[in-house]
């Protein structure tokens, strides 16, 4: 059981919960019960999001694997310079 | 508008081409002589990356006429090396790493060789004093100078 | 395909020496080709026509005289550009952007264009286009722009973000909020408190090559795209997107790039090109003027900070507050979220908390500008706990070592830290001799601490085997500083042979498979991942090959500095074979040998570093010269360490000049006044003194020689670095960036 907090632009997406208890241990698998049970996160979760688990930003490997117990994020995808 | 005939010398050749009367020289080098290692960075004199020598000056070839060169010898950075043999600046900015997207390079090198053709020891602060005209948003100048410092050194014949 | 990317420590011989990079002959003789150096035969000279006006509607825009203008093959319009965006946002902002539709936003948006087979005819052109403006009321000023009475940019943007939903539009676009604890108690706790405003100006990146490429778009729907760019397979997208073309028949070749910065990582005039091209049946090369980088590419955000630091009289900071408004121009943007996210990321907080407000201005659209949003939030909050550490009358570096970040701490954009560099670099700031140097008259000293994330993203290379034994690498990521230089030291590293037989080439967009730009200091860090996966499977076959050869199983052969080794006693006959001498027999042991990879750089991590500064200035005239000026940044492991020492003295010179001078200055008209170098003032030679640069190597656990991204951070906190030292030097608080020679007379003018 992982508990993901959402960022503030999502959170009226989600029924204005800023918390979420999934079960998933792989990024890919929370992304997916995410989306099954918000339907709304759909589009900015395949656009916009990057996954930060203990601290480590990821953007692309939705195949990282998510400790039990780990800190969990989405934020949104930031663009360099 | 119609066209001028010229003559004139490029890094030691005779060349003659066409061009309107408000061509620059730079347009001239870039658009008529395949010659295109002076850059545009602003048409405006304002950044140096176009320089280039007419007659033994240092010039900003935006600001000069493509007729203007009748009858005169320019140098671009296409001359500076002999052959295959860099000039001592073209290899000190490769050792010093003098250069990181190199835009500017061939107008600092064309700035610093005239530099050293009138001063051969210059100081840090002549140095940057007379690279003042030439722009570089890269490197914050710290190894340009460096660079310029160490070719002095070794045309001069010095040790390191 | 699994790749193990945890560093491991090893001795290495090649990575961190200093060689010449393989592109340098190239650029010192003027040979190397850049966006305004190629040409197609048959190519016409495209323009682009821009309003005059800050804001108008375009009532009707009238093209027959020009299109009669002898020499003229096509006149372009945004009837030309249908819209295929299909509701996506950020795509119809980059179409509209490219050619306005509706109202021209800026001064200098583009309203049409034309190709013609010369300047001459091309200019003569531009001049016959009739365009009915009407002219609408407008703003530039941010915050003059989120006033209730400001003309609206946009009447279908209600600020998002606030509950309940605004029913009026407005040019705030969204608000932000990040953060975690109470602030209001933790400033019920403060005994001191710091509250100020802050404001920094609009730059720009200021990369000397303006905008160019060669466009040709032929009937059968195959495109070629020559241009310079941060990003080949992201121009390639966006501008099939924009003119309904096959992203695979769109080949786009990166030409060597004359600075970027961020600049070049959106498309600006490249769309336009290629619809000239389609619309006249020719290529097209466009170039943008100096006048029009700055008029009509992608400037920063110019910004207003409020910040709010609260401590004990013992330095700890108790709570933390800052409200950030970004100029965006006239689309929305992610500006102001990334300033509030990386606000107080320095610190280690337990009450903190930032809001962002994204305010759309009649100015150009905003680009990312190296380590984007990051520099004005740290001017903001740095000058704030600089005042901080003079009210408590703790030495600045001490008070900023007491609230670090370090692991374990929760950052104030959300997640915990890993093992993080600030704490090294603010130590190795307190030892280094510039704290003690001694200052003059008119002299004062400043000092920062700056923060900026990594990317790493989707990277792929390829490594072909020579038949004689050399290596062609061919990688997808542009070179924007000379990173093939430390991707060869890479490649040699691993293989075990020597640099000069690697040949590093950047491939284009039919050539190699998708990669990421270069942006997020990403470059080295990415794309020498993958080049290690791509030599390690290149190992793979080789000791394959040499198993074939002798005959024995492959489990019994390893790689070790650039041969083939058998293990074990029983071999003790088989000599140890080159890579020359395996490539020389691949033609019968299998065929051409290769290594590639396709895989996501992830983990990155965040970088930090600290900035000392000394200035002087001239009572007089206020003008401020920086007399000595170090970095201390960690890189994880420098691969070529002149390269990252470029990066830190480069990053920091675009800084000064930020806090110095420069700045878009804007008429009473909404007209930019100094899009020119002259009046935009950059650093020059003697402006600046030698750069010093201390490059700490804690290694990133996520990479496998531990290398971090270098290439932003360096320009995040010279801003505050500069200004402190200035308010130092002048006894007066400097608020407002730049801090040009105007702005500290009428400082010191006030203080007397």
């Amino acid at each position: 059981m992982v508990e993901v907090t959402l960022w503030g632009g999502l959170v009226p997406l989600a029924d204005n919960q800023k918390t979420i208890a999934v079960e998933a241990t792989t990024i890919r698998e929370l992304l997916r019960k995410l989306e099954e049970k918000y339907p709304g996160l759909r589009e900015p979760i395949k656009n916009q999001v990057a996954v930060a688990v203990d601290g480590v930003i990821y953007r692309n490997d939705w195949s990282q694997a998510i400790p039990d117990g780990a800190e969990v994020l989405l934020m949104r995808r930031l663009a360099g310079g | 508008m119609s066209s001028i005939a010229v003559s004139t010398t490029i890094n030691g050749d005779d060349v003659e081409f066409l061009c309107r009367t408000d061509e620059t020289l730079l347009d001239v080098l870039r658009n008529r002589l395949g010659l295109m290692g002076a850059k545009e960075g602003c048409g405006t004199g304002d950044c140096g990356a176009c320089s280039t020598m007419m007659d033994g000056r240092l010039v900003c070839s935006c600001l000069v006429l493509g007729a203007e060169t009748q009858g005169r010898s320019i140098e671009t950075i296409e001359g500076m090396a002999q052959g295959s043999n860099l000039h001592p600046l073209q290899t000190k900015f490769l050792e010093h790493a003098a250069l990181q997207c190199g835009i500017c390079t061939p107008g600092f090198l064309i700035a610093a060789k005239a530099l050293l053709d009138v001063n051969p020891d210059p100081t840090e602060e002549e140095i940057r004093f007379w690279l003042a005209g030439n722009l570089c948003r890269c490197t914050g100048y710290d190894k340009i100078v460096r660079a310029v410092l160490d070719a002095a050194r070794e045309m001069r014949g010095e040790q390191a | 395909m699994s790749f193990d990317s945890t560093y491991r420590e090893d001795d290495r011989k090649l990575v961190g020496t200093r060689p010449v990079r393989p592109d340098g002959v190239d650029k010192v003789t003027g040979r190397a080709r850049y966006g305004a150096d190629f040409n197609m035969p048959g190519q016409l000279v495209g323009r682009i026509l821009r309003s005059p006006h800050a804001h108008a509607r375009i009532v009707s825009i009238n093209t027959a005289a020009a299109e009669a203008v002898k020499g003229v093959k096509a006149v372009l319009t945004a009837a030309d550009l249908p819209d295929l965006t299909d509701g996506n946002q950020e795509t119809y902002a980059i179409l509209d952007n490219c050619m306005a539709r509706a109202k021209a936003m800026y001064d200098g948006h583009a309203v049409a264009a034309v190709a013609a087979i010369d300047e001459a005819s091309a200019r003569k052109a531009l001049k016959l286009i009739e365009i009915e403006y009407e002219v609408l009321p407008h703003v530039v000023d941010v915050d003059a722009a989120t006033r209730l009475d400001a003309p609206v940019l946009n009447e279908s943007i209600f600020t998002s973000g606030v509950e309940p939903a605004p029913e009026k539009p407005s040019n705030v676009a969204a608000r932000s909020e990040f953060g975690h604890g109470d602030v209001d108690a933790g400033f019920a706790q403060a005994d001191i408190i710091i509250e100020r405003n802050y404001k920094t100006e609009q730059t720009h990146q200021g990369y000397i090559e303006p905008h160019a490429c060669v466009a040709n778009c032929n009937s059968d729907g195959t495109a070629d795209l020559w241009v310079c760019t941060q990003g080949h397979f992201v121009f390639r997208q966006n501008c099939a997107d924009l003119l309904g073309l096959d992203v695979s028949k769109l080949r786009v070749t990166s030409s060597e790039i004359g600075g970027g910065f961020g600049g070049k990582t959106h498309v600006w005039a490249e769309p336009v090109a290629l619809a000239l091209s389609r619309k006249a049946g020719r290529p097209v090369k466009l170039v943008m003027s100096r006048e029009e980088v700055f008029r009509a590419s992608g400037p920063t955000s110019a910004t207003s900070i409020d910040v709010k630091i609260g401590a004990r009289k013992d330095g700890k900071i108790t709570a933390a507050q800052a409200t950030l408004r970004y100029s965006n121009g006239p689309y929305p943007g992610p500006w102001a979220e990334l300033g509030a996210m990386t606000s107080f990321a320095c610190y280690d907080l337990e009450n903190v908390r930032t809001i962002g407000f994204e305010v759309l201005v009649n100015r150009p659209k905003v680009a990312a500008y190296r380590a984007p949003s990051a520099p004005m939030a740290a001017f903001a909050v740095e000058s704030a706990v600089d005042e901080l550490a003079q009210e408590v009358g703790m030495d600045a570096v001490a008070l900023r070592i007491m609230n670090a970040a370090s692991e374990g701490s929760k950052s104030s954009y959300g997640p915990v830290y890993g093992p993080i560099g600030i704490g090294p670099t603010l130590e190795a700031a307190q030892t280094h001799p510039h704290l003690s140097a001694p200052l003059g008259k008119n002299q004062g000293r400043g000092m920062a601490c700056g923060f900026w994330f990594n990317f790493g993203g989707q990277t792929c290379t390829d490594l072909n085997i020579s038949a004689d034994g050399t290596v062609t690498l061919a990688v997808g990521t542009v070179d924007v500083g000379g990173s093939r230089a430390s991707l060869s030291l890479i490649a040699a590293e691993e293989l075990g042979i020597p640099y000069e037989d690697i040949k590093a080439v950047v491939a284009d967009t039919a050539t190699l498979g998708y990669n990421d730009m270069t942006d997020g200091s990403r470059g080295t860090f990415s794309t020498s991942m993958a080049t290690i996966s791509a030599a390690r499977n290149a190992k793979k076959t080789l000791c394959e090959r040499a198993a074939l050869s002798w005959d024995i199983p492959v489990e019994d052969v390893y790689w070790e500095d650039g041969h083939a080794k058998a293990s074990g006693p029983k071999y003790g006959n088989l000599q140890p074979v080159s890579i020359k001498e395996i490539a020389a027999e691949a033609g019968n042991t299998g065929g051409p040998i290769a290594g590639h990879s396709e895989l996501v750089a992830d983990g990155a991590g965040v970088s930090f570093a600290t900035h000392i500064c000394d200035v002087e200035v001239d009572p007089e005239t206020g003008a401020t010269s920086v007399i000595r000026y170090t970095v201390i940044q960690d890189a994880g492991k420098a691969v070529h360490p002149a390269y990252v020492e470029g990066q830190y003295q480069g990053g920091a010179a675009q800084g000064i000049g930020w806090a110095l001078n420069e700045e878009y200055v804007y008429g009473a008209d909404g007209r930019l006044q100094n899009p020119g170098f002259l009046d935009y003032r950059i650093p020059v030679c003697s402006d600046l003194p030698m750069i010093d640069t201390q490059i700490l190597e804690i290694p990133n656990p996520n990479h496998p020689y531990g290398v971090r991204g270098v290439g932003e951070t360096s320009i995040v906190p010279p801003l505050a670095a500069v200004a402190n030292a200035v308010s130092n030097a002048v006894g007066v608080r400097m608020s407002h960036v730049p801090v040009s020679p105007p702005r500290i007379l009428a400082a010191l003018n006030d203080k007397a």
